[in-house]
């Protein structure tokens, strides 16, 4: 299976992964990413470019269903106001064999931030508000899949 | 051909508008090239398109570099750097 969703809602891990394991699998392998309060930050805003964002999603689930021999692989993204402590992202892939599952989901997850059109703006609460910067580790670590 | 202008991001918030249509000019090849048009008209525009090496570009919806020609593309898309996961 290949799933891909933008949404504003929240998500079910819990879910997602059973979705999966009903492939019958070897092993499934997922990361979930969640909004960090560090900072002061007491909000986080997710722009994305709508038309671009999914068809972006769906070429890294192929590429990595491809790549690593997946059986199934689901890509989750949020948009829209969250608060720290909310689920933003959510990566899962299912493999005959361990390894294939573990880099294939590191790999989304790096390719997440550097392949597809979101951007993230912080507020804090002393009022600031604020568009995150592009790190190069991202870029570094995106890279690394070649 | 008219051509739609898509912005996002701090972008959009400086130039104040998310998407424009716009004719391009003969002499407009690259989205380099329709950048230095753009930035000509000032104010939010100059803001916006001041630092290039923070400037991403797409074209119907595939991101591309800044020195890609336009050619036939219904779709022009500015940016920032993408900041998701």
């Amino acid at each position: 299976m290949r799933r891909v969703a933008v949404q504003f809602e929240p998500f079910d891990e819990g879910a997602e992964l059973a979705a999966l394991r009903a492939d019958c699998v070897g092993g499934i392998a997922s990361f979930t990413g969640i909004v960090r309060g560090d900072g002061g930050l007491v909000e986080l805003h997710l722009d994305h470019y709508p038309s671009m964002t999914e068809r972006a999603l769906v070429a890294l689930a192929e590429t990595a269903i491809a790549r690593w021999s997946l059986t199934g692989t689901t890509l989750i993204h949020r948009v829209g106001t969250l608060n720290p402590g909310d689920p933003i992202v959510f990566v899962g892939t299912a493999s005959p064999h361990r390894a294939a599952a573990l880099e294939a989901c590191a790999f989304l997850i790096d390719r997440l931030k550097t392949d597809a059109p979101f951007w993230k703006r912080e507020t804090f609460a002393d009022g600031r508000r604020e568009w995150v910067e592009a790190r190069t580790s991202d870029n570094v670590a995106a890279l690394r899949w070649g | 051909m008219e051509r739609t202008i898509v912005y996002f991001a701090w972008v959009r918030e400086q130039i104040g508008i998310g998407e424009e249509r716009i004719v391009l000019p003969a002499d407009v090849y690259t989205l380099a090239d329709l950048v230095k048009l753009l930035a000509a008209r000032g104010s939010g525009y100059a803001l916006a398109f001041a630092d290039l090496t923070k400037l991403r570009g797409a074209l119907d919806m595939k991101m591309v570099p800044l020195n890609a020609m336009i050619g036939d593309a219904k779709e022009i898309a500015f940016f920032p750097p993408v900041t998701g996961g």
